[in-house]
């Protein structure tokens, strides 16, 4: 989607030479350290920013000859604070507004924006002005009103900063599902458990340029890449390099607990 | 009595049907680290609200029990008293910097209470050091990164020498280094200091090791309160664990029981080498 794409804001350089693919039916995480150009990147999945070098194509159209609006419908962004994207006087108008916008008939809106309610745990807040919820509230209003309109591709900026363990299951299970229905789907996290749990690939930046993509697994067990980004490595691959440190000689590196429960009991059983 | 101590609090917000916190019976003294966890709307940041007097005196609604801080009846102290024993930072920094730099916002406070210069200064100098603030001392606080701003923040609150620390999810916005950076600093303040911190994180992963005490609410109550790795254990299908911490799960439902359960991958490891030996015989 994007090829060897360039961006500066006044001079200054924030993208470098970014070529990223995103892919239906998976989900990416773009990790990195602040100011590492993740938010610039994203901005151009939209044509929110066209590129200076190099360029972005949405399903194949070139963001230089799309309008925002156009690239809108297929791709939906929430960015990280949710107060710029909410303006409405309550939360149902809030995600109904942009389906009137893009025309989708009043029964089918209302229909839609009760089951993006529901599945963001929003219901009972539907006459609530969006401003009377809190921080972790108006982050899940946010994507649910992006939901609303059913993009192809949805772009989630740090979507479990601010939530609780259950709403974080709750966006997780939510990722989950727009990736079985064969959405794309892109996440800019620092939560590198949550992304050992949901991404099927992860893109590191830093300085303007792509360090590092590939699978989840490769990408978030390599304790170097990791910290060479300033992230902190998940804790399963943590314990698992201490381990070796230690004598174990595990023959895969695991990300998740279940991975490292069954390294652990192969290591055990192959002892004489 | 002890620093802090609430007996039987109850609070509703004026025009709510419900209570946001019920029958809250909580003490805590110096040196604590209390991580405070439950789900969004649990009453968490209520609670807090009580601790440093903005409910009942801001917060109009009912309020039952009785609530004592550094000894003070908060439903007798005006804010500003009680500002000096118990210090706040909240989630975005932003909205509590304003100064033209970090030096000046940090004795602004103190300059505030009426505090001579020389002792101004001194405070100020004490933690600029603390905190590694020194070389950016000059600088604006709206340049800073979040996590250095963070850090100005809090150092602006314990400038002011309280004794309870009270923290509403102050890395949310910050990247995982600078979190664990902010959090183990405060760490070593209460250690240091004797101050009672109270957090609220949702990052366990993260907060966990530094706690010595964790309480988790629910609805509006407390449902479990004491040593952190037996809290966790009752409550961690409301709040999460840490990964490694179902991994030790999983290792027990097959009957290889370790020590713990572990909070952090060092714990895990630790334990797993003792336990290792026993299970190869």
């Amino acid at each position: 989607m994007a090829e060897d794409v360039y961006f500066s804001y006044d001079g200054v350089p924030a993208l470098r030479g970014v070529s990223l693919t995103v892919r239906r039916g998976e989900v990416l995480a773009i990790m990195g350290e602040n100011g590492a150009g993740k938010t610039t990147l994203i901005k151009h999945f939209n044509g929110l920013l066209k590129p200076e070098r190099g360029r972005v194509l949405v399903f194949g159209v070139d963001t230089r000859e799309a309008s925002v609006a156009q690239l809108a419908r297929r791709v939906g962004i929430v960015f990280q604070n949710p107060d710029h994207q909410l303006f409405a006087e309550s939360v149902e108008e809030e995600v109904m507004f942009a389906m009137k916008n893009m025309g989708f008939p009043p029964d089918v809106a209302r229909e839609r924006c009760e089951r993006v309610l529901k599945l963001m745990g929003l219901e009972r807040y539907r006459h609530r002005s969006p401003y009377s919820l809190s921080m972790g509230e108006r982050k899940r209003l946010a994507i649910a009103a992006v939901l609303g309109y059913n993009p192809d591709i949805i772009v989630l900026d740090e979507p479990t900063a601010g939530q609780d363990f259950l709403n974080k299951c709750k966006i997780g299970g939510v990722i989950a599902a727009l990736k079985a229905e064969g959405r794309g789907v892109v996440i800019v996290t620092h939560d590198v458990e949550f992304a050992a749990q949901v991404a099927d690939r992860v893109a590191l930046m830093a300085r303007g340029k792509i360090v590092r993509v590939g699978s989840a697994h490769e990408v978030l067990t390599d304790e170097k890449a990791i910290k060479e980004v300033r992230l902190l490595s998940p804790q399963v691959p943590w314990a698992a390099c201490m381990l070796r440190e230690r004598g174990f000689s595990l023959t895969n590196t695991p990300l998740l607990p279940g991975e490292l429960y069954l390294e652990l009991i192969k290591l055990l059983k192959g002892r004489p | 009595m002890r620093l802090v101590e609430l007996r039987d609090v109850s609070f509703r917000y004026a025009g709510d049907d419900d209570y946001a916190i019920k029958e809250i019976n909580f003490s805590a003294d110096r040196g604590e680290y209390v991580l405070l966890v439950g789900p969004s709307g649990c009453g968490k940041s209520t609670l807090l609200r009580v601790l440093n007097g903005l409910i009942p005196h801001f917060y109009e609604g009912e309020f039952d029990g009785e609530a004592h801080v550094a000894g003070l009846n908060v439903r007798e102290t005006p804010t500003h008293v009680l500002a000096r024993h118990v210090g706040m930072v909240f989630q975005d920094p932003e909205n509590q910097l304003f100064l033209s730099s970090v030096e000046r916002e940090i004795a602004f406070s103190l300059e505030n209470m009426g505090l001579p210069r020389a002792e101004i200064r001194r405070r100020v100098e004490n933690v600029l050091r603390l905190f590694g603030l020194e070389e950016l001392r000059h600088r604006a606080p709206y340049e800073l990164s979040g996590g250095q701003q963070q850090k100005v923040a809090i150092a602006s609150v314990m400038a002011l020498e309280p004794e309870v620390l009270v923290l509403d999810e102050p890395t949310a916005n910050l990247d995982p280094l600078s979190a664990l950076e902010v959090l183990s600093l405060v760490a070593e303040l209460a250690k240091e200091r004797e101050v009672l911190v109270i957090l609220v994180e949702h990052r366990l992963e993260l907060a966990l090791r530094f706690a010595t005490r964790l309480v988790a609410m629910k609805a509006g109550r407390i449902v479990a309160d004491g040593e952190p790795r037996e809290v966790l254990e009752r409550v961690s299908r409301l709040v999460g664990c840490p990964p490694v911490m179902i991994t030790y799960k999983l290792l027990k439902l097959r009957g290889l029981s370790l020590e713990g359960p572990p909070l952090t991958p060092e714990e895990f490891v630790d334990s797993l080498i003792r336990g290792w030996e026993v299970w190869r015989r």
